[in-house]
């Protein structure tokens, strides 16, 4: 593993249940400081649910998170909420506020953290809405984006207070061939021109390996595998192949549990 | 018979949880009151439009109509005496005392109050609230407080317009429909009500504006993220309220006799 | 932003319309016979029986409104109820032998306090007391007298 220091989050022996479910058992992994890491896994696994302990909005029932060296379970509400505003959060459907114009979306976290003037809210607001490209859009309603859009919309409020930490969860899902590209690139562009770290949520296999740098496979409550993209796709584990090429059976079985086949039917039958 | 015991046992248990978390909940939302209010004016000022403004044509036209019944029974059956100059004061008693918060409050829950509670249900499931928890905005300060504001604010204002309008109503009927003396009719009424009478039904209101406003808001909190569990979340905000109303009533009227 | 300004109107608008309604029910419809005065002096009369009379109740002299009740309470020396009231300082030549009665007001109305002016030349001033009062009616005592004067009669 590379140097302690290279690691803005550090996760150490996290263990989460939600109920009866063990979602996360004894996990390990590091995100690199400005890198694109992915966090790929299948259906399940409690991707956001790690986001969610990243940014403490859960808490874990045991283990340690690290950002910056610091651990976050001993950070007051104030401290928190400072840290929180390192975070951007592109959320899955974007998330954007339906009462508010796409303008007004992108201007929220100003408006709530800062005393911006008005003159310096618009401004920052159009740069960062040129940078996705919808500077056009400003006065549309979130109704009235596409999802492509909408994301992108989402995307340019997550940056508008430039934090360092950017974090993408599933940013492909349900997106047209066009869309996806946009944010691949969206992704890549803004990871590498403002030197910030990026953490993807995704299952999109396909797309996230064209741009993380690192990446994490998490099954059962575990890091399965980790690596490269290249490492990945070539790995031994049988759950790894399954998962990288997308094959239908193998270790996350096709069928859910049930009695013997032939029994049930002929079972009944037969009565 | 024992599962029917275990039952009534948890069920128990489970309403005083609710109903424990709801008492937490509501100081919460009344200790961030105050400082909402003041630095965050605009939004207030938004809800009380939402809740207040846009509920006038239904309070008014409910309004009328009940005062005008109102009127209808009180001189059918005051006239039977001869003490028809009495109708006003029946009105009068009926609005300001018992139906002008009350019906108030259960037209509210239905209108304003569902409102609220299905917006607030929609942005929980659509990770809005989460989205501003995340970027260190407080949800229940930016969204709740203004929400329960706005409610708190419009309620006694609209329960006044609904028995002013009321009165009219009843003046209608009486004066226009069956010739009572106008003079009789207003002056009865000015002898016998008093503001004892009036600052009860204020008091009826503001109680009712801060119940109605904090369960739909709690309901809309507390939704399952989906458009089932929104739903039914909307449903029970107005049944929960208009139990509450009622039984808020009762305590008030008994405690003010 | 563009929304905001309407909705700004709108609420002023309607919060206008509720303290309209609110001042619209207390001023409309109450108190018209209220009792208003810039100053007043205090008397006292003393009564057998006050019937329903409350604190509040107007004190007229030939019909008119010129004071109201302030208090009403019970002597337990004397066994007398003790009622004070104000009276506008404008109006201070009543004559101190003035007859003050507790009357209803209507049929089923509320009592109040009545004045009947008598003919001295010394006048109520702060303080006074009135010496010629009337209790309140008693439906029930009054019954009984005529009861008992309609038994007397057949029994002749």
């Amino acid at each position: 593993m590379a140097d302690q220091s290279d690691n803005l989050i550090e996760i150490h022996d996290l263990v989460y249940s939600r109920g009866p479910r063990r979602i996360f058992d004894g996990l390990n992994l590091a995100i690199k400081r400005g890198k694109i890491t992915a966090i790929m896994g299948p259906s399940g696994t409690g991707k956001t649910t790690l986001l969610r302990l990243i940014t403490r909005q859960l808490i874990p029932s045991h283990g340690v998170i690290t950002v910056d060296g610091v651990d976050i379970a001993t950070l007051s509400q104030a401290e928190l909420y400072q840290l929180r505003q390192r975070f951007g959060m592109l959320f899955q459907n974007g998330a954007l506020l339906t009462d508010l114009s796409v303008f007004e979306n992108v201007a929220f976290p100003l408006r709530e953290h800062t005393k911006l003037s008005n003159r310096l809210i618009r401004h920052v607001v159009l740069t960062k809405l040129h940078a996705v490209g919808l500077r056009g859009a400003a006065d549309l309603m979130p109704a009235q984006l596409s999802g492509g859009m909408a994301r992108r919309v989402a995307l340019a409020r997550a940056m508008v207070m430039d934090p360092d930490i950017l974090i993408y969860d599933e940013p492909f899902v349900g997106l047209d061939p066009i869309s996806m590209g946009v944010i691949v690139r969206l992704v890549r562009r803004m990871n590498d021109a403002l030197g910030i770290t990026s953490i993807i949520v995704s299952h999109d296999v396909e797309e996230v390996s064209t741009v993380a740098d690192y990446s994490f496979l998490l099954s059962e409550g575990k890091v399965a595998a980790s690596g490269s993209p290249t490492e990945l796709r070539t790995a031994n584990s049988e759950l790894v192949r399954q998962f990288m090429h997308g094959m239908a059976d193998g270790p996350v079985a096709f069928h859910y549990d049930a009695p013997g086949y032939e029994e049930q039917l002929l079972g009944r039958d037969s009565e | 018979m024992n599962v029917l015991f275990r039952d009534l046992y948890n069920t128990l248990i489970e309403f005083l949880r609710t109903f424990g978390a709801f008492q937490l909940f509501a100081l919460r939302i009344i200790r961030h009151s105050p400082s909402m209010l003041l630095s965050r004016f605009d939004l207030v000022v938004a809800q009380v439009f939402n809740s207040g403004a846009l509920s006038l044509v239904i309070i008014m036209v409910s309004g009328l109509f009940v005062g005008a019944v109102l009127g209808l029974q009180a001189y059918s059956n005051l006239s039977l005496f001869n003490a028809e100059d009495w109708t006003g004061v029946a009105a009068a008693f009926g609005l300001v005392k018992e139906l002008g918060p009350v019906i108030t409050a259960l037209l509210f829950a239905e209108r304003a109050g569902t409102a609220l509670t299905s917006e607030i249900g929609l942005m929980k499931a659509t990770d809005q609230l989460s989205a501003m928890e995340m970027m260190a905005v407080n949800p229940v300060r930016r969204v709740l407080v203004p929400r329960f504001l706005g409610g708190f604010i419009a309620m006694p204002l609209l329960a006044a317009i609904f028995s002013m309008v009321g009165m009219f109503g009843a003046h209608l009927v009486g004066v226009e429909l069956f010739g009572v003396d106008v003079g009789s009719f207003w002056q009865q009424i000015q002898l016998t009500v008093e503001m004892s009478d009036i600052n009860e039904g204020i008091l009826k209101s503001i109680v009712f504006g801060a119940v109605a406003s904090l369960i739909a808001v709690w309901e809309g909190y507390n939704a399952m993220p989906t458009a089932e569990g929104v739903g039914r979340a909307t449903t029970r905000s107005v049944v929960i309220t208009a139990i509450a109303v009622l039984v808020f009533d009762f305590m008030i009227t008994a405690a003010m006799i | 932003m563009r929304q905001t300004r309407s909705v700004e109107i709108g609420t002023g608008l309607f919060v206008l319309l509720g303290m309209g309604a609110m001042f619209f029910l207390t001023t409309q419809t109450t108190g018209g016979d209220d009792f208003r005065a810039d100053s007043v002096y205090v008397v006292e009369a003393r009564f057998e029986n006050v019937g329903s009379l409350r604190t509040r109740a107007p004190v007229t002299m030939s019909g008119v409104t010129i004071g109201r009740v302030t208090n009403v309470a019970f002597d337990p020396q004397t066994l007398e109820a003790v009622v004070e009231f104000v009276i506008d300082s404008r109006y201070d030549s009543i004559p101190d032998d003035t007859d003050a009665s507790i009357l209803t007001s209507g049929i089923l109305g509320s009592q109040y306090v009545g004045l009947q002016a008598g003919g001295s030349e010394t006048y109520l001033e702060d303080g006074s007391q009135i010496m010629f009062t009337q209790s309140a009616i008693v439906l029930e005592n009054l019954i009984g007298k005529f009861l008992v004067n309609a038994g007397s009669d057949d029994s002749e």
